[in-house]
């Protein structure tokens, strides 16, 4: 395609807080700087920064791309914002990836922030405004209606039982009293999250994320750039998103179509026939406890319909044979939207090269996958990243 | 720039210097200095033709949703173009104010995250799948007139109108969705 290889070269990542006191600018400082700072390099090196933040709502602030620009080292460089809900965080790297890729630029700085904290009484609040002005919003829809709405369906399509699910919310709780980032990482049971407060059938509350802060940045260099800054690049070597349409109830729920159009994308361009043999390690976005499973069915990791037989089964433990989550995810780390998301793309980072410290998987992966997920359970994003 | 395999990249001492912990109750007991603002911002939607009619027919007490030829759907809400086949809908037709449960919630919190106070009744919003229109699609909508943890995917269900003169031309026209058998 005539397109530069492009490799991750540096990462930073914040505590994941439910109320920070640093500003959103400030956070997108700390990450950024940790992350340039993690392959030496400083704001000279960098031809041009790409910055990911979803709902403008959350800060109040109707210009959030451009708010963030000092905190994201853009001043007087050519940056852009993207911003696909919840898909942000992965969308972020696949942005940046064109920017090197097509040969524009050698080096580009990929920033993803959020601070959901200022949005009172709760930022879910902010959430209202983004279904049909006319057809959806008089019935005062949220967004954890739509997803209990989208996991009953799965459960009843496939016969999943809630206990069986609530695992994953144990697996990654677990997983995350590893991660120096961690907001919510616990030793908890099953009976734990079937007991914790029902939110809304089929939801209870230990099977959903926290609403945090926090930030993430990741440095890209082209492939002359990269073999120089560092002797460990982790390559990009696929990318796929997509959208599905907004008219969500017109869909049947139990299977994320478009998360499987974006892996498929993706692993063409990686040269991956069967992902389930060529992918060692997974962060599909668990937001919610059947998330990670629904994801990675659409992420074609297992077979429609068998990701609680391989929960169950203990594949994706972090000593499994397909990891995912070994994190903590979203359940167990956090989910500051768009900084949570690449957080994962960061997690993957590191455990491809070998410095995931407590987390690290055994047996050296050599290639990895992360997703995210988001807008009106429409958009895919994947990035195959390989050592 | 030369990597010299540093170890871990992002240490937990690094990552702690970068939070301070506020809790919700600093915050609310006014330990924090806080903004409170209440912006009046209205908006004036256009519906163009086809919510247009869909709004029209509600307040008539009836449904209606616009068919693609090409891909058989029978849209509802109604849309001038079918996003999916991409081209201009065909015919308008009636469905039925009857229809099959796709999926359910039973919602203990409100929209804004504040719980259901004791003694009000959950919401329970489903994905309502109408006679006459495709398959495996339908529409939000509440349920009510059941107790909430009794409703089952697959029930079957009819609309509860608003009286004549009360139903302005919204999706809340109707009342609900109630199981009738």
């Amino acid at each position: 395609m005539g397109l530069r290889r492009v490799a991750i070269v540096g990462a930073g990542l914040t505590k994941f807080h439910r109320y920070t006191q640093e500003t959103p600018k400030e956070l997108a400082y700390e990450a950024t700087k940790m992350a340039l700072d993690s392959c030496e390099m400083s704001l000279n090196d960098i031809d041009c920064v790409v910055l990911g933040t979803a709902p403008d709502a959350f800060d109040g602030v109707h210009m959030n791309g451009e708010y963030l620009i000092d905190g994201a080292g853009g001043y007087r460089k050519p940056y852009m914002r993207h911003y696909v809900g919840g898909g942000t965080g992965v969308l972020s790297p696949i942005h940046g990836w064109f920017h090197v890729a097509s040969g524009m630029f050698d080096t580009c700085l990929v920033v993803a922030e959020e601070k959901m904290s200022p949005a009172f009484p709760h930022p879910a609040g902010a959430f209202l405004t983004i279904f049909d002005h006319t057809t959806e919003q008089p019935l005062y829809p949220t967004l954890i209606w739509i997803f209990a709405i989208e996991m009953h369906r799965f459960m009843h399509k496939h016969g999943y039982r809630k206990e069986d699910i609530a695992l994953v919310a144990v697996k990654n709780k677990k997983n995350a009293l590893d991660h120096p980032s961690a907001q919510l990482a616990a030793e908890i049971t099953v009976e734990d999250v079937l007991n914790s407060e029902m939110m809304a059938y089929p939801v209870n509350r230990l099977d959903i994320s926290p609403t945090s802060d926090g930030a993430a940045a990741i440095v890209l260099a082209a492939e002359h750039v990269a073999r120089r800054v560092t002797e460990k690049p982790i390559w990009i070597d696929g990318i796929g998103y997509c959208l599905d349409t907004a008219y969500w109830c017109n869909r049947d729920l139990y299977y994320p179509d478009y998360v499987e159009v974006a892996a498929r994308a993706a692993y063409k361009m990686a040269g991956i026939k069967e992902p389930s043999k060529e992918i060692h390690i997974a962060e599909p976005y668990d937001p919610f406890t059947y998330k990670e499973l629904h994801h990675i069915e659409g992420l074609m990791l297992c077979k429609r319909g068998e990701s609680v037989k391989m929960l169950l089964d203990g594949v994706t433990q972090r000593d499994g044979n397909l990891p995912c989550c070994p994190s903590g995810g979203l359940l167990g780390v956090g989910n500051p939207i768009a900084a949570a998301g690449l957080m994962k793309v960061i997690e993957i980072f590191l455990q491809l090269r070998g410095e995931a410290g407590p987390r690290q998987v055994p047996g050296k992966p050599t290639c990895g996958v992360a997703q995210a997920w988001g807008d009106l359970m429409q958009v895919g994003t994947v990035v195959v990243m390989r050592s | 720039m030369i990597d010299e395999g540093r170890p871990m990249m992002i240490s937990p001492e690094a990552v702690l210097k970068t939070t301070t912990k506020i809790k919700l109750n600093d915050i609310q007991s006014g330990k924090v200095l806080s903004v409170h603002d209440k912006p009046n911002l209205k908006y004036a939607w256009d519906n163009g033709v086809a919510i247009g009619r869909y709004l029209a027919e509600l307040k008539n007490g009836k449904i209606i949703g616009k068919r693609c030829n090409s891909c058989k759907r029978v849209l509802v809400p109604p849309r001038l173009f079918c996003e999916l086949c991409w081209r201009p809908t065909d015919d308008w037709e009636y469905v039925q104010d009857t229809g099959t449960i796709l999926t359910f919630v039973v919602s203990h919190v409100n929209w804004d995250a504040s719980r259901v106070k004791k003694g009000q009744r959950y919401h329970t919003p489903a994905v309502i799948e109408l006679d006459g229109a495709g398959k495996d699609q339908g529409i939000l909508h509440l349920i009510d007139e059941i107790e909430p943890y009794d409703i089952k995917i697959g029930m079957r269900v009819k609309a509860v109108w608003k009286e004549p003169e009360e139903r302005i031309g919204a999706i809340t026209d109707i009342k609900y969705f109630k199981v009738i058998e």
